[in-house]
């Protein structure tokens, strides 16, 4: 692909649905569209004609703010020798453990 | 079946008449987006044109194949397959070749906008259950239709030089098939008699109220309704677009007419 026609793309919009009421959303993919409507619509075209959810979001990816692989040190090391902020040292009474 | 008369004597001819009127419109609009797959202006848009192919051809399978119970008929692929072009009732608007981009959409939204009013009063009307069931199906997937088609007049009409020059050629060119929309002949009144279907001449101030005001907001001149209109289909006189259609979309079935699928 040349220079000009990667120039003339679409802009990036990150796709997030929602499974059922209630449910937090999830990202599902990326989509290319002009602007926000046309981006909602290709989404629906793109990751829900299965019934896949009931809501949509769509965010300009240029707008999301990602950690890089640099930080995963100081990001996600740490709790590697925490595992006090895990509730495993309860014993979970045997009628809740059947329920979950 | 009969050519060039084809008004129905009974009910039941009546409501098959109605049936394969919409159906064959929506079979044919149907192939003519899915000449769009693999050629989209861009991947996602591809994806949304087939989409809606999808939609249209379903929706005509499920009417061929109310029509075909109807009638008696065992096999509703006949409806699809085995008729020529001077059988098929579509109007010409949806048998038009595919033209570019802003051609595709002029016409999926001049259609839309008709098949939104056509459903929704007729989903008032229509007393027979299975057909009226089937008629709110599609009626929620039309609001889709139109609600793709519309954006994209948008933004065709008021987007670059070449968009909005191509979008316009687009609906000054459609202009003179628009009128069969509003054809009504002697089988939509016995139809409409039975409650099987709704007077489209009815529906033309809100179909042009929606169009008039969607094109001024896209910037584009609306096309002179004082001009030759084109009729005739829906009683078997087509363009000569409709043959090399139909001959692509046949051509199998009839060269191996006892194929199955395994």
């Amino acid at each position: 692909m040349s220079e000009k026609s990667q120039n003339t793309e679409w802009p990036l919009w990150e796709v997030f649905y929602q499974p059922k009421d209630g449910k937090p959303f999830e990202h599902a993919g990326n989509v290319h569209a002009p602007d926000s409507e046309m981006a909602l619509q290709n989404a629906r075209d793109t990751y829900a004609r299965r019934n896949e959810g009931i809501g949509i979001w769509v965010v300009p990816t240029d707008q999301i703010t990602a950690s890089t692989p640099e930080d995963q040190g100081p990001f996600f090391d740490p709790a590697n020798d925490k595992p006090y902020r895990h509730p495993q040292f309860y014993s979970v009474p045997r009628v809740v453990k059947k329920r979950t | 079946m009969s050519t060039f008369d084809t008004t129905p004597e009974t009910k039941q001819d009546a409501i098959v008449e109605v049936m394969l009127r919409l159906a064959d419109d929506r079979l044919i609009h149907g192939h003519r987006l899915s000449e769009w797959t693999g050629h989209g202006p861009e991947l996602e848009e591809d994806l949304a044109l087939a989409n809606v192919a999808l939609d249209m051809i379903g929706h005509a399978a499920s009417l061929y194949s109310y029509a075909a119970e109807l009638e008696g008929n065992e096999d509703e692929d006949y409806y699809a397959y085995f008729r020529d072009d001077i059988d098929f009732k579509n109007i010409a608007m949806v048998e038009l070749p595919r033209g570019d981009f802003a051609f595709t959409i002029a016409r999926q939204f001049l259609f839309s906008i008709f098949s939104y009013f056509l459903y929704f009063e007729l989903v008032k009307t229509v007393e027979d259950e299975q057909f009226n069931g089937m008629l709110r199906k599609h009626l929620k997937e039309i609001k889709y239709h139109l609600r793709h088609s519309r954006e994209w007049v948008l933004r065709l009409g008021d987007g670059t030089d070449e968009s909005h020059q191509r979008i316009q050629e687009a609906f000054d060119e459609i202009w003179m098939y628009t009128g069969e929309l509003f054809d009504k002949d002697d089988a939509d009144d016995i139809a409409i008699k039975h409650k099987l279907y709704v007077d489209v001449t009815s529906l033309k101030p809100e179909w042009k109220k929606i169009v008039d005001e969607t094109l001024e907001e896209a910037t584009i001149e609306i096309p002179d309704d004082d001009q030759f209109m084109y009729s005739g289909s829906r009683k078997g006189r087509h363009t000569e677009h409709l043959g090399p259609l139909l001959a692509q979309m046949q051509f199998l079935r009839r060269s191996q007419p006892d194929a199955e699928w395994k």
